[in-house]
Formats: C-alpha cells, sequence, structure tokens
C-alpha cells in the first residue's frame, strides 16, 4: 500500500439528533483494495458508507477524497459519479431490467455504451430477464440487477452495503464472484460491509471492526482473523459478541 | 318526459350537423381548458415536486396554504380576479399589456389557473411523497443531480400525477362561477360548454342545453378512457 490513500478520515463525527453514531480518528482506504467493514447492527456501518459515497456529510473532522477536502454538500459532481453504492434493500426503478441498468449511464447523457451494457447484462446473468419489469423480480435476481447498474459505470469506488443479507448461495456466489473480478481486472476500490465474517473472509483485504462507531481495529485479513490485537474482535469473529 | 327526450334528439342533431353555436362553444371550451391544464401543469408539477421532496424553513405552512387552496370556492377566485383585473380594481387600473382585460378568454384562463394550480400541487405532493425515500438515496448514489432525482421520482410517481393532471381538468372544465365572472359569457367571445348550459337552461332552450351537457360529459368521459388507457400501458 504505497500509493496516496484514495480516502483519508481524521477524527469525522457524524451526528443524528445531536446523538454521535459515528466517530471515525483515522481511516485511510487505499485504491484498489477491498476493505470489509463488520460490526453489529446499529454499529454505524450504514453511515461511513452514506459519507464515502458523499451522500450525507460529517459535521466536524476532514474527509479527503483523493487528496481533495469534502466540504459538506459541496462534493463536485464528477467525484460523486466516482462511488456508487447498492444497497441491501436493492431500490430498483419500476421499469425493466435493462432500463434500470442503463439508469446511471443515462444521467451521465452516455447512452451509447450497448455492448458494454449488454456484457454486464450477461455477466451477472439477467440475459433471459433483461426485458421484465423490475416489480416482478425475486429477491437474489433484484439484487444482481443492482449491481449490474452499478458496475456499468466503472466506478473508481464501489461501497457495497450488506449486498447479500438474505440471499440464496448460488446469488451470494454469483455477487461475490463479480465483485472479486472487478477488483482484480479493473482495481476497482471496494468497501464492502457486511454481517458475514465469512464472506469479509472470501473477499477482503483488510477487515475493519466498527463497534459503536469507532472503529476498534483494522487489519489485514489474515491478522484481523488469527491474531487481532483487541479482544473484542476475537469475540465477534468468535460469533461470541452479546448485541 | 317528453321535454328529455327531444332535447336529446335535438341536442344529438346539432352535435352532428355541426350547428356554427355549438361548435364555436365546444372549440373555445377545450382552448380555454388546453391553455389553463398547459399553464396549472407547468406551475403545479414542479411546484409540488420541490414542495413533496425538498426540506426547507416553513415546509409546513406552505403544505397547510396548498391544502387551503384545493378546497378554496372558485366563485371566491373569480371575485378576487375580478377586482384584480376591473377597471377600479388594483392590477386594471395600470392598463400593462400583459395583464389580461376582464371578459376575455385570458381572464376566463387567469382564473381557471388559479384555481387548479393549487389541486395539481396537493396531488403532485402527495404523490412523490409515496415513493420510497431510499430509491432517492439510491439515485444519488448512481450520480443523479438533484434534478435528475426530481424528474426520476416524478416518473415513478406518474401513475400519482395523471391524477393529478386529470383533478386538475376536471376543476377545469366544469369550473362556472369563476368563469361567468370574470369572462362575461360574451356570446362569440368568452362562451364556454359550462355557462352556456347555464343560460340556455335559463333561457328554457333545454334542447341546446342538454347538447351541450352530452358534450361536456362525452369529453370528460374520453379524457378520462385515453388517461386509463396511458395508466394501462405505463403500467
Ligand atoms: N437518518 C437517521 N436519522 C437518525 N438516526 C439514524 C439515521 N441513520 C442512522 N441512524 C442511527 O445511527 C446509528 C447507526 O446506524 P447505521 O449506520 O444504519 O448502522 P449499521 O448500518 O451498522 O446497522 C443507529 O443507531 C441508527 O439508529
Ligand atoms: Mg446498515
Amino acid at each position: 500500500m504505497s500509493s496516496a490513500p484514495l480516502y483519508e478520515l481524521r477524527q469525522v463525527v457524524k451526528s443524528y439528533d445531536a446523538r454521535a453514531v459515528l466517530k471515525v480518528v483515522a481511516l485511510d482506504i487505499h485504491p484498489g483494495e477491498i476493505l470489509a467493514v463488520v460490526g453489529p447492527s446499529g454499529a454505524g456501518k450504514s453511515t461511513l458508507l452514506r459519507l464515502l459515497n458523499f451522500l450525507e456529510f460529517p459535521e466536524s473532522g476532514a474527509l479527503k477524497y483523493r487528496g481533495q477536502p469534502i466540504q459538506p454538500d459541496a462534493a463536485p459532481l464528477s467525484l460523486r459519479r466516482e462511488v456508487t453504492t447498492v444497497f441491501q434493500r436493492s431500490a430498483l426503478l419500476s421499469t425493466n431490467v435493462r432500463r434500470n441498468v442503463e439508469y446511471g449511464l443515462r444521467l451521465r447523457g452516455e447512452r451509447g455504451r450497448q455492448v458494454e451494457i449488454q456484457a454486464v447484462i450477461e455477466r451477472l446473468g439477467l440475459t433471459p430477464l433483461a426485458h421484465k419489469p423490475a416489480q416482478t423480480l425475486s429477491g437474489g435476481e433484484a439484487q444482481r440487477v443492482a449491481l449490474a447498474r452499478a458496475i456499468v459505470l466503472r466506478p473508481t469506488v464501489l461501497l457495497l452495503d450488506e449486498p447479500t443479507a438474505n440471499l440464496d448461495p448460488y446469488n451470494v456466489g454469483l455477487i461475490e464472484t463479480v465483485v472479486a473480478e472487478l477488483n482484480r481486472e479493473q482495481g476497482c476500490t471496494v468497501v464492502l460491509v457486511t454481517h458475514n465474517v465469512f464472506q469479509a473472509h472470501r473477499l477482503a483485504h483488510r477487515v475493519a471492526l466498527l463497534l459503536g462507531g469507532s472503529i476498534v481495529e483494522i487489519a489485514e485479513t489474515q491478522t484481523f482473523f488469527e491474531s487481532p490485537h483487541d479482544p473484542r474482535t476475537s469475540a465477534f469473529v468468535k460469533g461470541e459478541m452479546v448485541y | 318526459m317528453q321535454v328529455i327526450w327531444d332535447g336529446l334528439r335535438e341536442g344529438l342533431r346539432m352535435l352532428f350537423s355541426g350547428d356554427a353555436y355549438l361548435w364555436e362553444i365546444i372549440m373555445l371550451s377545450a382552448q380555454v381548458s388546453g391553455v389553463a391544464l398547459l399553464l396549472s401543469a407547468a406551475l403545479g408539477v414542479p411546484l409540488g415536486a420541490v414542495i413533496g421532496l425538498t426540506h426547507f424553513p416553513g415546509r409546513r405552512v406552505v403544505q397547510a396554504l396548498v391544502y387551503t387552496g384545493m378546497g378554496f370556492p372558485p366563485v371566491v377566485i373569480g371575485l378576487t380576479v375580478y377586482l384584480l383585473l376591473s377597471r377600479s380594481g388594483i392590477l386594471g387600473p395600470l392598463n400593462w399589456a400583459w395583464i389580461p382585460q376582464l371578459f376575455t378568454v385570458p381572464a376566463m384562463v387567469l382564473a381557471q389557473v388559479i384555481i387548479a394550480t393549487p389541486l395539481i400541487i396537493g396531488y403532485t405532493m402527495a404523490a412523490v411523497a409515496e415513493v420510497d425515500p431510499n430509491l432517492r438515496l439510491q439515485l444519488r448514489a448512481l450520480g443523479a443531480t438533484p434534478h435528475q432525482v426530481t424528474w426520476t421520482v416524478l416518473k415513478e410517481a406518474r401513475q400519482g400525477v395523471i391524477v393529478a393532471l386529470v383533478g386538475g381538468l376536471g376543476s377545469i372544465i366544469s369550473e362556472v362561477g369563476a368563469v361567468m365572472m370574470v369572462g362575461g359569457n360574451i356570446e362569440g367571445a368568452t362562451r364556454v360548454l359550462t355557462t352556456a348550459i347555464m343560460l340556455e337552461t335559463r333561457r328554457g332552450n333545454l334542447d341546446l342545453a342538454i347538447g351541450l351537457a352530452l358534450v361536456l360529459l362525452g369529453l370528460t368521459f374520453l379524457i378520462n378512457l385515453t388517461v386509463a388507457q396511458f395508466q394501462r400501458k405505463s403500467q
């Protein structure tokens, strides 16, 4: 990890109704890495992703992206469009699958990339569903559409918020494979929020444990699982954490 | 009873024989309603979307005002427009070119726009509020600008927006009191279906009144049929 960090967070605090739900003393995210963020419900994982996608902004502290300080409500559109999120509940548009996949490109005025669109649809096994209304899809199909819609944008950063929660093994496997490929082949930086420590183990280069809004431990995947510094990390990894 | 049947037959005959008086009124009605709908939609849909989707100080007050506007008696709006435009009123004496003259088509359109716009704003507001807030977050995450978010949400809420437009058109096409006051029901100039029905009924020309009423009903039905068709396609 010699290159300059893609994201630098310092003393970042995010509150709702005067309650601090995220307090990140320091976090660097490096270009090309897959960082998994694990932690119990309410730890602040989704909040962290909203900050990383410039959808919300911290009250205090510094958030830098590619060396540029991001001012509240003033993330330039061009930077914002380098980052995208797949949420846990895939919010699809009430139109067919193909139009959902094209949506982000249309926003950018890039309708001509039919070959790429077709390739992504194919890659996620959506070809037979391309003309189906999105409302008629199963949970796993919908989540594949959401992933297709994100990766067709060739994002610099892909944020995944529990992308495979409640999915069957086939869909989990396909989504994980596509994410790993995207990272390997296009150097896409991935921040993966997951409840599933096995998934973190399979995909991530580094893992962070978020507890009560703070990063308790962040380490290379092997270290995180085999020789963590913090006793809470071992407890969480072993599934012993009471929450 | 006989009177009604005669009226029906005569009304249909006038309609299909292309009676000049009847058709003039029909065309003028269509024109006035069309222009009024276009203007109130151009105002009401974007305003409704913005009020429904953005949080700003005083939003609740604005919403309460819109709901008040939706239930405002059209006659009172007629009176207000009358007082504004009349020679002894507020805007009338200014004599500015863009201020409509009383007893003209633009004056009627103005009154109808004031009546229909709050309805369209209110229905649009409700329609966009139904769209999942998570979808809006997702659209922004996909790189949508605020305008693009609004536009997409309006498309998602299209059923409700159609209802808003139909509601607006319904209020426009059936409006009589305000249009009578500010238009004056002048033959060949400001006489529309509703005001003509009133006048001909009072004059005892029931056949003509029935013919006009049939047209009004038929027109309303046609509009709703088209909308229903459109709604089914967009589903
Ligand atoms: N928009 C919001 N308004 C108020 N509280 C919120 C909001 N979003 C999240 N929270 C609170 O912030 C805390 C962290 O939430 P979240 O980031 O969703 O956690 P996680 O994704 O780890 O489950 C929770 O206590 C949650 O209730
Ligand atoms: Mg969450």
